[in-house]
């Protein structure tokens, strides 16, 4: 059974692929944007209050190690599809950094089938977002194609300091500091409506991946190939790095989702500066017009069975 | 009319390009000595195709500064050789008379 908030994303699809003047004001989407990341930092904070920091350091470290790994792992079969290594690198990239509302559905999915994760894992989504596109703009260098004249510390200041990551943390950070009672008066907006927004926000993202299917024509198999075939292979590396954390059943699947989404914000905006030669229109093809529906309609159903079955 | 306004001739440089090329652009305007400068979000179509701006990674800007024709000038010809090879970039100069020319 496909999750409601799915039917949101299904219903932008539809409206852009009947050209439907529909069109979300950009302040909306900005303003859900800003209450989604914040939302899902201070909901992990209140459950990170709860436990000693230091027993999280090796899930971090695994997170980390994962999204830098992904990159390496991909470039060459990117390249034997014929991508120029550039696009190959950039598009790795992509793959590498993380989706968060992939992520915000799957915990949709987890909570309405019952299943516990951990609870922290947002830090998990604030820590996996900058490693993929570090691997990227070394992979585009050492590919000699691009990338060379990648500025390091204005890449940290704007990853690190980007809006996702600093509203993931800091919306961690205050989670944390002001605990169960200091945010049970802010509950009713920030916790309580989430899904709600969630919809309206896939809703947006339904408008923009329809508009990206004609491109998918352009690019021709590789993206496709690409699209559909590196999720379920990256969700299986999350799953077994899940079990090699020990963590519960939500928790091998959610890790497995993240390792299996692209980011479609971050990477796109970080990879044009760093790795101006790629195709930015093919990675955010793959990225948000064919991986980004693939997962939340067939494969966090599947991810989460995948974790079901390796718990058990 | 019996006064006329004193004013002096400079030159507008407008540069329409992708969202992600205002930070590097307005330092590199700054470093050769641009002191005036407007941002607009725009939409629109050119050479490489439709920039709809649906997308955070595919906005565009249209970025106008007024200043001496030199300034201008070098700032076109740093754009044109270090960004139009890979980004959507379109540029046109024009002169344009203003009334405080220290303030550009």
């Amino acid at each position: 059974m496909i999750d409601v908030v799915v039917f949101f994303f299904l219903l932008g699809v539809f409206a852009r692929v009947v050209k439907s003047d529909l069109r979300l004001p950009e302040a909306l989407y900005e303003t859900l944007s800003i209450y989604l990341l914040l939302a899902i930092g201070l909901k992990g904070g209140i459950e990170l209050s709860k436990q000693p920091l230091a027993a999280l350091a090796p899930q971090v470290l695994a997170c980390m190690a994962l999204g830098f790994v992904i990159p390496f792992v991909l470039f060459p079969l990117m390249r034997s599809l014929k991508l120029s290594g550039a696009d190959a690198a950039a598009l790795a990239a992509h793959y590498g950094s993380v989706s968060v509302v992939t992520f915000a559905v799957a915990t949709a999915a987890l909570a309405r089938q019952g299943i516990e994760h951990e609870s922290h894992a947002a830090l998990w989504v604030a820590v996996m977002e900058a490693p993929g596109l570090v691997a990227g703009i070394l992979l585009a260098r050492w590919s000699r194609e691009g990338g060379s004249r990648a500025r390091w510390g204005e890449l940290a200041h704007d990853v690190l300091f980007g809006k996702s990551v600093l509203l993931l943390l800091g919306g961690l950070a205050i989670g944390a500091i002001a605990g169960e009672s200091g945010t049970a008066p802010i509950k009713a907006v920030f916790i309580d409506p989430f899904k709600g927004v969630l919809a309206l926000f896939l809703l947006e993202l339904g408008l923009v991946a329809g508009g990206r299917l004609g491109e998918v024509r352009r690019f021709g198999p590789a993206v496709l190939v690409v699209g559909l075939g590196v999720p379920p292979l990256l969700a299986l590396a999350g799953a077994a790095v899940g079990l090699a954390l020990g963590l519960s059943t939500g928790g091998v699947a959610l890790l497995a989702t993240l390792a299996a989404s692209a980011s479609y914000i971050a990477a796109p905006t970080a990879m044009r500066i760093a790795v101006p030669e790629a195709n930015a229109a093919l990675s955010i093809t793959a990225a948000l017009g064919i991986t980004f529906p693939f997962n939340i309609v067939i494969g966090i159903p599947i991810y989460i069975a995948l974790a079901q079955r390796l718990t058990a | 009319m019996t006064t006329r306004l004193s004013t002096f001739p400079k030159t507008q440089l407008v540069i329409v390009t992708e969202a992600v090329l205002e930070k590097p652009l307005l330092r590199e305007a700054r470093e050769r000595g641009a002191q005036a400068w407007t941002v607009c979000d725009v939409r629109g179509a050119w050479h490489e195709g439709e920039r709809s701006g649906d997308w955070e990674a595919e906005r565009s800007i249209e970025l106008k500064l007024v200043c001496d024709a030199a300034v201008a000038e070098s700032l076109a010809e740093h754009v044109l050789a270090t960004y139009a090879r890979n980004y959507s970039v379109a540029i046109s100069l024009s002169t344009v008379s203003v009334l405080r020319p220290e303030r550009f």
